[in-house]
C-alpha cells in the first residue's frame, strides 16, 4: 500500500534514470578504476540513483507523506506550448510575430487573463526587445521572417 | 518566489549574447555580469522589506523582521540597516578577497585532482543539507544533476555520452537552458497553480532615517553578520544563503532583544543583510582561486572568461592581473553605487512589484526566450528549456528541490575529470581522498555537515528556517 505518492513516484523516476543510465552506457567501454572509461562514472551515478530510487518506494508504503495536490495542466501547457511555438517560429516568422504570440499565448494560461493589459504588454514588450535586442545588441533574429514576406 | 533572480538572470544572458562577449574586454564583460549578480542580490532585500516577497533565497530571513519593522511604519530605517549593513559588509569583503584571493590561489596550486574531488564533494553536501525538504530527495536530485551534466562529448576518450544521435547534444546542455527552464519556467507554472490575490500591501515610507536607538543595536549584528557572511561564502554551493541563515539564527542567540525577533528588530534586517552581501562577495574566492563556479552566476563568468581564452583556475589571479583587481575594484564602486542608486530607487522596485503576475509572466518568458537564443543561436535550446520547465514543475511537485541538482549539473563533468585524474595518480587506489590531508579535511567537513543534519536540534532549527 503507497502511503507517500510523492516518495513513490519521485523514486520511479530515480529508478528509471538510473537504469537507462546504465543501460545506454553498456555502449561506452567501462575501463577501469586507474583508467575510467566512458561508462565508469555515469554506471556508478545510475547505480547510486538506483539505490536512492529503492530507498524512496520503499519510504513510500512506510511513511505517511503529504499528497501531490492538484497539477495546474492549464498553466503547464500554456506555458510550455507557447515557449514550444516561440521556438518553432521565432526564425521563419521574425520576433515581431512570434513575441506577441509568446505573450498572449502564454497569458492565456492565467485565469486572471484579460486582453487590455496582455495586448499593451505585448506591443511594448515587441517594441522595447526588437530595439535592445536586434538594433542594439545584433542577436540574429529577423524581425519580420521569411514567411511574411521578411529577409 | 525567485521572480527578481530570474528576471535578472534572463536578461543578464539576454543581454550579454556571445557576440557581445567577444566585443567586450574580458574585464568589462565579466565586470557586467559580477554587476548584475549583486544588484539582484541587493534588489531582494527590498521587496522583502516592503512587500514580504523576498526577491531570491537569500533574503528569505529578512523578511522575518524587515517586513514587521515596515508594517509598524518603519520601513524606512529597515531599508537604511539593510543598505548600510550590505554596504559595509560589501566594503569588507572586498577586502577579504584582495587580501586572501591570492595567498589562496597560491595554496590551490598545492591542490591536487583528489583535493579538488573533495572540494566539490563539500559544495555538494552543502547544498543537500541547505536543501528544502527531504534529503533523500536532494540526493537524489543532485544524482540526477550530475548525470545531466554529463551529457554530451566525453573529454577524454571522445565518446558521445547520452546524446541519441541529436548534433546539438554533442557539447551538452547548457545550464542556463536548464536553470531557466526549471527555475523560471518550472516557478511561473507552479504560481498559475494557485492564483490567490497577491494583496500586495505596500508599506509607506516616512523617513529613511533610522534612530540614534537604531544605529546602536545595528553595528554588533552588522559586524558578525559580515564575518559569519564572508566565513560562509567561501564554501562553494552555499554561498550568500547559508550565511544569512546563520547569521539570523546567531543573532537571535546572542542579541539582547531577542524577545523582539521576528516582530521587527532591526538588528533581524542589518545581520543577515549584511551576510547575504559578504557572502556574495566572497563566493568569488572559489571562482578566482579554483576556477570552481559556486552558482550559476559564477558558472555564467567561467563560461565567459573561456570565452575570452582565459582558463580559470589558479594561475587567472596571476596572469590576468588586469581581470583579478578590475573585479575588485568594481566590486567596492559597485557596492557604492548601490547605496547611492537604490535607496532612491526603491520606488520603481516596488512599482514592478504591483504589476500583476499575470501581465508579468509572459515578460519573463520572452525574455528567458531570447536569452536562451542568444547563447547559441539556436532554437533548439528553446525546446529544451521546455522540456527543463516541464520536468522542473513535476519534480517541485513530487517535493524534489531543484536547486542541488543544478549546482550538480554545473560540475558533473568536473568531478568527473578530477576523479579520472586522481585515480590514475593513484594508480587506481581510491583511498587517496582519505590519505591526502587537504582532501582528507574536506571530507571529513562533509561528513560532518551531513551528521548535523541527522541531528535532531539542527534539523529542528532548519524546518524553522525553511518554513516561511
Amino acid at each position: 500500500m503507497i502511503r507517500s505518492t510523492k516518495d513513490f513516484w519521485s523514486g520511479l523516476i530515480y529508478l528509471f534514470l538510473g537504469l537507462s543510465a546504465i543501460v545506454i552506457a553498456r555502449d561506452y567501454g567501462m575501463g577501469t578504476a586507474l583508467k575510467m572509461g566512458a561508462a565508469y562514472f555515469p554506471s556508478v551515478l545510475g547505480a547510486l540513483l538506483i539505490l536512492i530510487g529503492s530507498i524512496s518506494i520503499i519510504r513510500s508504503c512506510i511513511v505517511q507523506g503529504t499528497p501531490i495536490g492538484t497539477l495546474a495542466f492549464k498553466g503547464l501547457a500554456y506555458v510550455i506550448g507557447s515557449v514550444v511555438l516561440f521556438g518553432l517560429t521565432v526564425r521563419g516568422a521574425g520576433l515581431a510575430i512570434a513575441l506577441p504570440v509568446l505573450v498572449v499565448i502564454s497569458a492565456l494560461g492565467s485565469s486572471r487573463f484579460r486582453w487590455g493589459p496582455t495586448l499593451v504588454m505585448a506591443v511594448g514588450l515587441t517594441i522595447f526587445c526588437v530595439l535592445v535586442f536586434i538594433k542594439g545588441l545584433g542577436v540574429p533574429l529577423p524581425i519580420i521572417g521569411l514567411w511574411f514576406g521578411g529577409r | 518566489m525567485e521572480l527578481f533572480s530570474n528576471l535578472a538572470l534572463g536578461m543578464s544572458t539576454a543581454a550579454t549574447p556571445i557576440n557581445l562577449l567577444y566585443f567586450l574586454q574580458p574585464v568589462s564583460a565579466l565586470i557586467m555580469l559580477a554587476g548584475i549578480y549583486y544588484g539582484s542580490q541587493y534588489g531582494g532585500s527590498t521587496t522583502s522589506i516592503l512587500v514580504n516577497l523576498p526577491g531570491e533565497a537569500a533574503s528569505v530571513v529578512t523578511t522575518l523582521d524587515g517586513y514587521q519593522m515596515a508594517k509598524q511604519g518603519r520601513a524606512g530605517p529597515a531599508l537604511t540597516a539593510s543598505a548600510v549593513g550590505s554596504f559595509f559588509a560589501g566594503t569588507v569583503a572586498t577586502f577579504v578577497l584582495a587580501l586572501f584571493a591570492p595567498p589562496l590561489a597560491e595554496a590551490a596550486l598545492k591542490f591536487g585532482p583528489a583535493d579538488y574531488f573533495s572540494l566539490m564533494v563539500l559544495g555538494l553536501v552543502a547544498s543537500v543539507v541547505l536543501a528544502q525538504g527531504s534529503l533523500l530527495h536532494a540526493i537524489g536530485m543532485v544524482v540526477i544533476g550530475l548525470l545531466f551534466g554529463l551529457i554530451g562529448t566525453d573529454v577524454t576518450s571522445g565518446t558521445q555520452r547520452y546524446t541519441f544521435g541529436i548534433p546539438e547534444l554533442a557539447d551538452g546542455i547548457g545550464f542556463v537552458t536548464v536553470a531557466m527552464g526549471m527555475f523560471g519556467l518550472g516557478e511561473i507554472i507552479r504560481n498559475l497553480e494557485s492564483e490567490s490575490e497577491r494583496s500586495v500591501v505596500i508599506a509607506k515610507i516616512t523617513s529613511l532615517m533610522p534612530t540614534k536607538e537604531d544605529w546602536k543595536r545595528m553595528i554588533a549584528p552588522i559586524l558578525r553578520g559580515t564575518v559569519i557572511g564572508c566565513a560562509m561564502g567561501i564554501l562553494p554551493g552555499s554561498g550568500s544563503i547559508l550565511g544569512s541563515f546563520a547569521a539570523y539564527s546567531i543573532e537571535k542567540k546572542v542579541s539582547k532583544n531577542r524577545h523582539q525577533f521576528g516582530k521587527g528588530a532591526i538588528e533581524g534586517v542589518a545581520a543577515p543583510e549584511a551576510a547575504n552581501n559578504a557572502g556574495a562577495q566572497t563566493s568569488f574566492i572559489p571562482m578566482l582561486t579554483l576556477g570552481i563556479p559556486s552558482n550559476p552566476v559564477m558558472a555564467l563568468m567561467v563560461g565567459a572568461m573561456i570565452i575570452q581564452g582565459i582558463q580559470p583556475g589558479p594561475s587567472v589571479i596571476k596572469e590576468q592581473p588586469q581581470l583579478f583587481w578590475g573585479i575588485i575594484a568594481s566590486m567596492w564602486l559597485g557596492n557604492l553605487m548601490l547605496l547611492v542608486l537604490n535607496l532612491p530607487l526603491v520606488g520603481m522596485w516596488v512599482k514592478m512589484i504591483t504589476i500583476p503576475y499575470q501581465i508579468l509572466y509572459p515578460a519573463i518568458l520572452v525574455f528567458c526566450g531570447i536569452g536562451v537564443f542568444s547563447l547559441n543561436n539556436s532554437t533548439f535550446d528553446i525546446h529544451f528549456m521546455a522540456l527543463f520547465g516541464a520536468l522542473g514543475y513535476i519534480f517541485s511537485k513530487l517535493g524534489c528541490e531543484p536547486a542541488p541538482m543544478l549546482l550538480a549539473f554545473i560540475l558533473g563533468p568536473l568531478m568527473e575529470e578530477y576523479l579520472r585524474r586522481a585515480m590514475l595518480l593513484s594508480r587506481g587506489n581510491p583511498w587517496v581522498f582519505v590519505q591526502r590531508p587537504i582532501s582528507a579535511t574536506l571530507l571529513g567537513l562533509a561528513v560532518l555537515a551531513m551528521l548535523s543534519v541527522l541531528v535532531p536540534s539542527f534539523s529542528k532549527t532548519r524546518e524553522e528556517a525553511f518554513k516561511e
